[in-house]
């Protein structure tokens, strides 16, 4: 299975400007990182910028709206994310548990399981359908 | 937190850390049994104190800690029995005390002597991979059974006789080197990709441990291409098996059909996947390995994502790609392929000319694809009768019936 792994912002990663991470924090981020990556867990992972550079569309049915960043709420902004691929929601508690502290102060780790092929189900039976009658009519593709 | 949850969250724990766990403790040790044995005794170390004192801070070195204080117990005790057994019988070889303070060298490269020895020469393939998985994948015996639906005492006397093989042969525990590296290397990437094609090949819906395998292999191949960043074969495989993998979705219609390459929704397709596979092609080739046998495949599959539509598809780049795979790796199956590319690019009558080479060859002579692809030239040069008679030939060889009936169906056109 595969979760994506949110940092929550804080006050610190939403300052501006933003408070670079200490040589040390980077060091031990990078060192955990790596671990990740021995393991064969870590798909991908980036730091965010602060909302201040960012922005949202906000949709009201049709209509569309811009709203420039920053946004209140810190905590309920992500800084940065990792994508894992871990064996069970365990694992990835286990990995997140022995993340570094993202931060000096209280801040959060979310994990969230991205929805598997499988979790679609009968939602794709017209595609696939279409694509069985296509079958019949190609062969060539053996090299599949 | 109830006691069951405790409980699972500490083996997690414990199988994330058991292979360096059990690298470090055969490099001291030199008996994989007792390593594993030692293991578990952390493991139960773990869930006597973790429960009351919460995990810790860096739980692999607690364990390590752990296994120590338990096996120099446990090592001492068995001396003491050995002793008496050699003052009776002089013959009897002196059982030596390892020193388990070497521990905590960090020696950096113990799991890649694990991966090594796991996947070592002396072992059959069967055995290689049950013991790779068991020792670096953390699988126990009855998930690699489930996995290869094998019954478990089958698995379990495998690594028990791998086990043996490798005490017997006393094979020296170690990372190859020189000369030796690029062969031994060559069977653990192929290891690797065995386990990744037991899960890929499986397409019922039912078989969950199935793409669990996929993901084995997945790991496995990144880690190895962590441990030996300069290796370009080990980016090869592993872009190979993420480009593969990133089709998971589209190549199984929800009845369990088999949905083929070029008929395959690429909506569907992974796109993560596909741009880890193509990065990892270009570092293979970075690192002066294009020419490998898992990278090349690797840049034939790469043809295929990079296509949006199948008929964009780059056919006389493959057809090249598969006539350098060919002169690497040669093998009837490739050159089958490589017709089948060239048929695509340059027309039937040249890839027929190809398959007819093979038609005598042993290896092919049951193979159902053979007469499936000459049947498909044949009928694209309008040569009906002939191309009949190949896919009636080709639905008697066919093991699968959703092919054999797709054979006659075609052979009744």
């Amino acid at each position: 299975m595969r979760c994506m792994v949110m940092v929550r912002a804080t006050a610190e990663s939403e300052a501006s400007p933003p408070a670079m991470p200490s040589q040390r924090r980077l060091a031990e981020m990078n060192r955990f990182n790596e671990e990740l990556m021995q393991a064969g867990v870590l798909l991908a992972g980036e730091g965010l910028r602060p909302s201040a550079a960012g922005a949202r569309v906000r949709f009201a049915g049709d209509r569309r709206s811009v709203i420039d960043g920053p946004f209140a709420e810190a905590k309920e902004l992500i800084a940065g994310f990792w994508l894992w691929q871990v064996r069970s929601m365990d694992e990835a508690l286990a990995w997140a548990q022995r993340c570094p502290p993202p931060f000096d102060g209280e801040c959060e780790i979310e994990i969230r399981p991205l929805f598997e092929a499988e979790d679609f189900g009968e939602a794709l039976t017209p595609e696939v359908r279409a694509s069985e009658e296509r079958i019949r009519a190609a062969l060539a593709s053996k090299s599949a | 937190m109830s006691e069951a949850h405790a409980h699972r969250a500490i083996e997690t724990v414990w199988r994330l850390e058991s292979p360096r766990l059990i690298a470090a403790l055969i490099r001291v040790v030199r008996d994989i049994d007792l390593a594993e044995e030692l293991a578990q005794d952390a493991l139960v170390a773990a869930l006597e104190h973790w429960p009351a004192e919460g995990v810790p801070d860096n739980p692999g070195a607690w364990l390590m800690t752990a296994a120590k204080r338990r096996g120099i117990d446990q090592l001492r005790r068995r001396q003491l029995i050995e002793r008496k057994h050699a003052a009776m019988d002089p013959e009897d070889e002196a059982f030596v005390m390892p020193n388990l303070e070497a521990l905590d060298d960090d020696i950096g490269d113990d799991l890649l002597r694990l991966i090594f020895t796991a996947c070592h020469p002396a072992l059959s393939a069967e055995a290689q991979i049950a013991l790779t998985l068991r020792l670096l994948g953390g699988l126990t015996t009855e998930e690699i059974a489930r996995a290869f639906l094998t019954p478990e005492p089958t698995i379990a006397q495998r690594i028990v006789r791998a086990k043996r093989t490798l005490a017997r042969a006393n094979i020296a525990y170690e990372v190859p080197r020189g000369d030796e590296l690029g062969k031994r290397l060559a069977a653990v990437l192929g290891v690797i990709y065995l386990i990744f094609n037991e899960g890929y090949a499986a397409t019922s819906g039912g078989d969950w441990m199935r793409p669990a395998l996929c993901e084995e292999a997945l790991r496995l191949g990144r880690t190895l291409a962590a441990l030996m960043p300069r290796e370009p074969e080990a980016h090869g495989l592993l872009a190979l098996m993420e480009i593969q993998a990133s089709r998971q979705r589209a190549r199984t219609a929800p009845d369990g059909a088999p949905v083929l390459l070029m008929v395959q929704n690429r909506a569907l397709w992974d796109p993560l996947l596909i741009h880890r596979g193509l990065a990892g092609l270009e570092r293979a080739q970075q690192l002066g390995g294009a020419g490998g046998p898992y990278a090349l495949q690797a840049a034939i599959a790469a043809c295929h994502a990079r296509a949006a539509r199948a008929e964009d598809t780059d056919w006389k780049r493959i057809a090249a790609l598969y006539a350098r795979l060919a002169q690497a790796t040669p093998s009837p199956v490739v050159e089958l392929n490589r017709a089948v590319a060239v048929g695509m690019a340059d027309g039937p009558a040249a890839a027929l000319a190809l398959v007819d080479a093979l038609r005598d060859e042993p290896a092919l002579s049951r193979y159902h694809l053979l007469p499936a692809v000459r049947g498909d030239l044949l009928e694209k040069l309008g040569r009906t009768d002939e191309a009949r008679a190949e896919f009636t030939r080709a639905a008697g060889l066919a093991g699968n019936e959703r092919e054999r009936r797709l054979m006659l169906e075609r052979a009744a056109k």
